[in-house]
């Protein structure tokens, strides 16, 4: 794999040739405005539906290993 | 039997809304049809009929839909073709395919692609490839392989896809079928597993014109879920048009050259003599920035992927692989999720986007993206449309390029820059070349896909593209 990504950095490298001074970059093409709505409550998904989906649940919520690392 | 299978999407609406033909019927042909699939275009199949039953006075009248695993669907499972998602079934369905639903297209299945949409042959699958229904030793393009192949093995009447840099396009070309790439922003993106989010649109693969403008008509429109969807993108209409006086098409030397295998060109320049035949004009016109599209795209795609792709990390849903504490559980989860191609693009995007390294990489990219934008812009102050092969080669075959990642991504060097600019683009097949399917790009200014569609139509009357797989 770091030959892989060796030759594709080297063809991705000739946009360094580009002169793009004084040029604006396009993060998107289309013009986005941040958009707010109300704060009003409204139903969520069930919290059971979700839980079934995730690998482990304990209780309430997502359980995930300990975090370990005893410094 | 055969009879209904030479019917296109619109065709066998029309007959079921005239009372002619059953809907029920014709779903459990093509699910038998498909569950027979040795191409191994389907992931998923309904396993009896649809579970919501379609008015037959609907629009699409109970046409079954073939969808690309990477849309969501409530409780049907949907893996974008990773073994990190296998077994998910999503809490909501993708707008796009609710809408489709709700004017009448029941799904038929999920179909194969290449993990995550990241790939140009569907050969990144972590469930398999999908073979090409022309030559089964070829590959179908991707990433949406699997709808391009049930397209045109006839395993499905139609299908939907994504396209982030050529998706649809390129494997539509490879397959012999039509596909459509709309303007960025037309189709919602909410429940489409997300790739490279400014880029990824859904759209249609389809057996013909008429049939990718009906799709599209039901799956456009402002979507209160997705920030970036456009209010009101206007009614897409049926095409009727069979000349093209007035228009111009542009051929870019750039897109045309090169690279561009001869066989493919043959056909190219034989489509380019049936525009002038139907009364419209074909002149050169330049794309100067287009040559550096796969480059800038090697680095924004990757770029988005690297952050979009942090979400799936063993907790809320998915694969985890558990192995002692939670950052060894995050890095095997990961690492035994994705496949070769979704991490060496998660590692070219964070490598773009780290902070040595951010100007020369990803600045500069969004840069070449404007000058891309503007050579598009610029020529259509001269022309309507930019004309181009969609793939400068047939269908390669399976392994050909597998080991070579960078001949990979060049098979996108004609469909990526009308990604990178958001125009909307239509991929339809021209002729053959040693037996396989070579398809011609028509790209049009943003929201012009009505005119596009319309081009298109008069374009493969005047083909008469009759080609199907043995």
């Amino acid at each position: 794999m770091p030959g892989e990504l060796s030759t594709i950095l080297d063809h991705i490298e000739r946009i360094s040739e580009l002169d793009l001074e004084g040029v604006e970059p396009t993060s998107h093409v289309v013009a986005l405005e941040n958009v707010l709505r109300e704060d009003e409550p409204r139903p969520s998904w069930p919290r059971e539906r979700v839980l079934e989906e995730a690998p482990e649940a304990v209780d309430d919520g997502f359980a995930v290993p300990s975090p370990g690392a005893e410094a | 039997m055969s009879e209904l299978l030479a019917l296109s999407g619109a065709q066998a609406a029309e007959r079921i809304r005239a009372g002619e033909l059953d809907a029920g019927e014709l779903f459990e042909l093509y699910r038998e049809r498909a569950a027979a699939d040795e191409l191994g275009a389907f992931l998923w199949l309904e396993e009896g009929s649809p579970k919501q039953a379609p008015a037959i006075d609907s629009p699409l009248a109970g046409v079954p839909l073939a969808v690309k695993d990477i849309f969501c669907a409530e409780g049907v499972p949907t893996t974008a073709a990773s073994r990190i998602l296998e077994g998910h079934r999503p809490l909501y369905t993708a707008t796009a395919v609710g809408r489709l639903a709700a004017a009448g297209a029941p799904m038929l299945g999920k179909t194969n692609m290449d993990e995550f949409a990241m790939g140009s042959s569907n050969e990144n699958s972590a469930y398999g490839p999908v073979r090409n229904p022309w030559d089964e030793t070829r590959v179908p393009g991707g990433s949406s392989g699997g709808s391009a192949a049930a397209v045109a093995a006839g395993l499905a009447p139609w299908a939907i896809g994504t396209d982030t840099g050529g998706s649809i396009r390129q494997p539509a070309s490879l397959c012999g079928i039509v596909g459509l790439k709309p303007t960025y922003g037309a189709v919602s993106r909410y429940g489409m597993i997300a790739f490279a989010s400014s880029l990824d649109q859904a759209g249609p693969l389809t057996r013909d014109v008429t049939d990718a403008a009906l799709l599209l008509r039901h799956m456009i429109g402002r979507d209160p879920c997705d920030s970036t969807s456009l209010p009101d993108p206007g009614e897409i209409e049926l095409p009727s048009a069979e000349r093209l006086e007035g228009l111009r098409f542009g051929v870019p030397p750039e897109l045309t050259g090169e690279g561009v295998e001869p066989g493919v060109r043959e056909v190219f320049e034989r489509a380019c003599a049936t525009i002038e035949q139907l009364g419209g004009g074909v002149e050169e016109v330049s794309l100067p920035h287009s040559v550096h599209g796969i480059s800038a795209y090697y680095v924004l795609a990757p770029a988005e992927a690297s952050a979009n792709l942090a979400r799936f990390d063993g907790v809320r849903y998915g694969l985890r692989e558990d192995d002692g504490d939670l950052l060894s559980m995050y890095e095997t989860t990961r690492d035994e999720g994705f496949g070769d191609e979704v991490k060496r693009r998660i590692m070219l995007g964070t490598y773009a986007l780290s902070s040595g390294f951010y100007e020369a990489y990803y600045g500069r990219a969004q840069r070449v993206r404007t000058k891309i934008s503007q050579d598009f812009a610029n020529a259509f102050e001269r022309v309507d449309f930019i004309f181009t092969p969609t793939s400068p080669t047939v269908a390669f075959r399976l392994g050909e390029r597998t080991g070579d990642p960078l001949s990979m991504y060049l098979s996108d060097s004609c469909t990526v820059p009308a990604s990178l600019a958001g125009i909307p683009a239509i991929s339809l097949p021209a002729g053959l070349s040693d037996g396989l399917p070579v398809g011609v790009q028509i790209a049009a200014p943003a929201f012009s896909e009505n005119r596009m569609l319309d081009a298109a139509h008069a374009l493969e009357r005047a083909f008469g593209f009759e080609g199907r797989p043995r």
